[in-house]
């Protein structure tokens, strides 16, 4: 069965690695993992170093900002690498390919993850170099306990991967600008660069039901007050499972749709 | 013979009242290669993706290796492929890189020295360093059938495999494709309007049309039974005739 969670290690890795062969040689992905997080962190650095000056006293101010762009640029990556990579095989007319071979739905979706986790290791080393060159920020200087938030950053990025993916399954390619944008659609909720209690009572409650919200309002408490908030983080992680249990069922329905309809060869067309 | 596919009242409607595929039956036996044949439009490609788990029926059975595809698709795949002209692999990657992300997909052992052999049969190896995108058709059409043999399939399922290839291209893949046949007791569904194709690869051959079976036999028969001259007459008359 099409749906069965048996996965395959072997088959996982060829999947990791057909992605990934296409770095290395590839000028536009190598944008995509370098160049373009270190235009977002120039751009937004200068601007806080330029704010800062008005803002004496409050030196947190500019951390706080540079924190929320490396943060923001963890969950746009982590959403862009699954939709992205599923875009792939239907630019390349290559689904059928993949799907007449004994892999899994979980051998595929597994593999979206660890190609995230590459492409979001290959991110953040360029992201904390350059606010480390630049602007002698040191993000994990406030301690190795803002990991769990970036471990959580990631998977609801790629849970926003996911939702992406589906919406692709189920429109094709007139939906691809989702595969790009899904995660800024929804920024103005997550509370990236300012705290939930500025936005409209109604919008909070849509804000705090969002994982990566928990953890923007985390990362600032860490930088402010140098604690880590465990209520945030824990919320955010059942947040995570919740919406990890959505999207899976989302994408699952939205793979049977396709396979019910014969949509998986038109999704190229 | 053994029976390696059997298809039981395979229908397949999309929405309420498109009828794609209406009580097809047919098998397929070890060794044979088997012509499936039709007009655009006539149903093939959704029956052959209904036989690689890409669609789902919305009635009839459909048995491989003795398992149902349903329940068994991951073991079945495993010993099945699949090639068609109007499926491409990644063009950005490489010949090898797409040769070997395949070959691990199908959790081919000693996959370098399969490639090589596959790659050397098909006079492909020079190719293995360019990208599949600078690749001709007739190249390509031969990476194709190389991906589509890693896996030394019991069945192969090929779709329309010569469409886009010259006839000296598509004279050396039949005599190709013959040999392989022969050397492996290969099982192939074969898919193609060229009906000469049929005729010289082919041991038997069924007809679809408007998603129903019309007629089947070995070319020859079928030639002899309708009282024409060749098989691309049968063709005609019978994607023309609506009166089985």
């Amino acid at each position: 069965m099409l749906l069965t969670l048996r996965m395959n290690i072997t088959r996982i890795y060829a999947l990791v690695l057909r992605y990934l062969y296409l770095y290395p040689r590839s000028i536009p992905r190598i944008l995509d993992v370098i160049f373009w997080p270190i235009v977002d962190i120039l751009i937004w650095g200068f601007l806080t170093a330029y704010l800062a000056q008005f803002k004496t006293n409050n030196v947190s101010f500019a951390h706080i900002l540079l924190g929320a762009i490396i943060f923001w640029d963890f969950v746009l990556r982590a959403q862009q690498s699954v939709s992205i990579s599923f875009l792939e095989e239907v630019w390349e007319r290559n689904l059928l390919n993949l799907f007449v071979t004994p892999i899994t739905l979980a051998d595929f979706i597994l593999a979206t993850v660890f190609v995230g986790l590459a492409r979001i290791f290959l991110i953040g080393a360029t992201l904390y170099i350059a606010s480390l060159v630049f602007f002698q920020f040191n993000l994990f200087s406030f301690g190795i306990l803002l990991i769990p938030l970036v471990v959580n950053l990631f998977f609801f990025g790629w849970i926003l991967g996911l939702i992406a993916t589906s919406i692709l399954l189920r429109f094709g390619q007139s939906a691809q600008v989702l595969a790009f944008a899904l995660t800024t659609l929804i920024q103005p909720f997550m509370a990236v660069f300012y705290p939930v209690s500025v936005l409209p009572k109604f919008l909070q409650y849509i804000a705090l039901s969002i994982p990566a919200t928990h953890v923007f309002e985390g990362m600032r408490t860490v930088v402010i007050k140098g604690i880590v908030p465990l209520d945030h983080l824990v919320i955010a992680t059942l947040l995570n499972f919740i919406w990890l249990t959505i999207s899976l069922l989302i994408f699952v329905k939205m793979f049977e749709y396709v396979r019910n309809e014969g949509k998986l060869l038109k999704l190229t067309d | 013979m053994n029976i390696l596919l059997k298809t039981k009242n395979l229908s397949k409607t999309f929405g309420k009242k498109t009828k794609a595929v209406q009580n097809v039956s047919f098998e397929i036996r070890q060794g044979e290669i088997l012509g499936f044949l039709g007009p655009n439009g006539a149903g093939k490609t959704t029956t052959i993706q209904m036989l690689l788990g890409l669609i789902r029926p919305t009635h009839g059975t459909i048995s491989i290796f003795g398992m149902d595809l349903q329940t068994h698709r991951t073991e079945i795949l495993q010993r099945v492929n699949f090639s068609s002209a109007y499926v491409s692999l990644p063009g950005n990657l490489k010949v090898w890189e797409n040769l070997y992300t395949f070959a691990r997909l199908y959790n081919v052992k000693h996959y370098k020295q399969k490639i090589k052999e596959l790659t050397d049969f098909l006079e492909i190896t020079p190719l293995l360093p360019k990208t599949y995108a600078s690749l001709s058709s007739g190249q390509a059409t031969r990476v194709n059938l190389a991906k589509a043999l890693l896996n030394d399939p019991e069945l192969l399922f090929l779709d329309e495999p010569t469409a886009s290839l010259d006839p000296d291209i598509a004279d050396k893949m039949r005599k190709f494709l013959k040999k392989i046949q022969k050397e492996q007791s290969l099982t192939i569904l074969y898919t193609t309007h060229n009906m000469s194709e049929v005729e010289e690869l082919c041991n038997r051959a069924i007809f679809i049309n408007e998603g129903k079976i019309v007629t089947e036999g070995t070319p020859a028969m079928l030639v002899k039974k309708f009282g024409l001259r060749d098989l691309n007459e049968v063709f005609i008359k019978l994607a023309r005739n609506k009166e089985y």
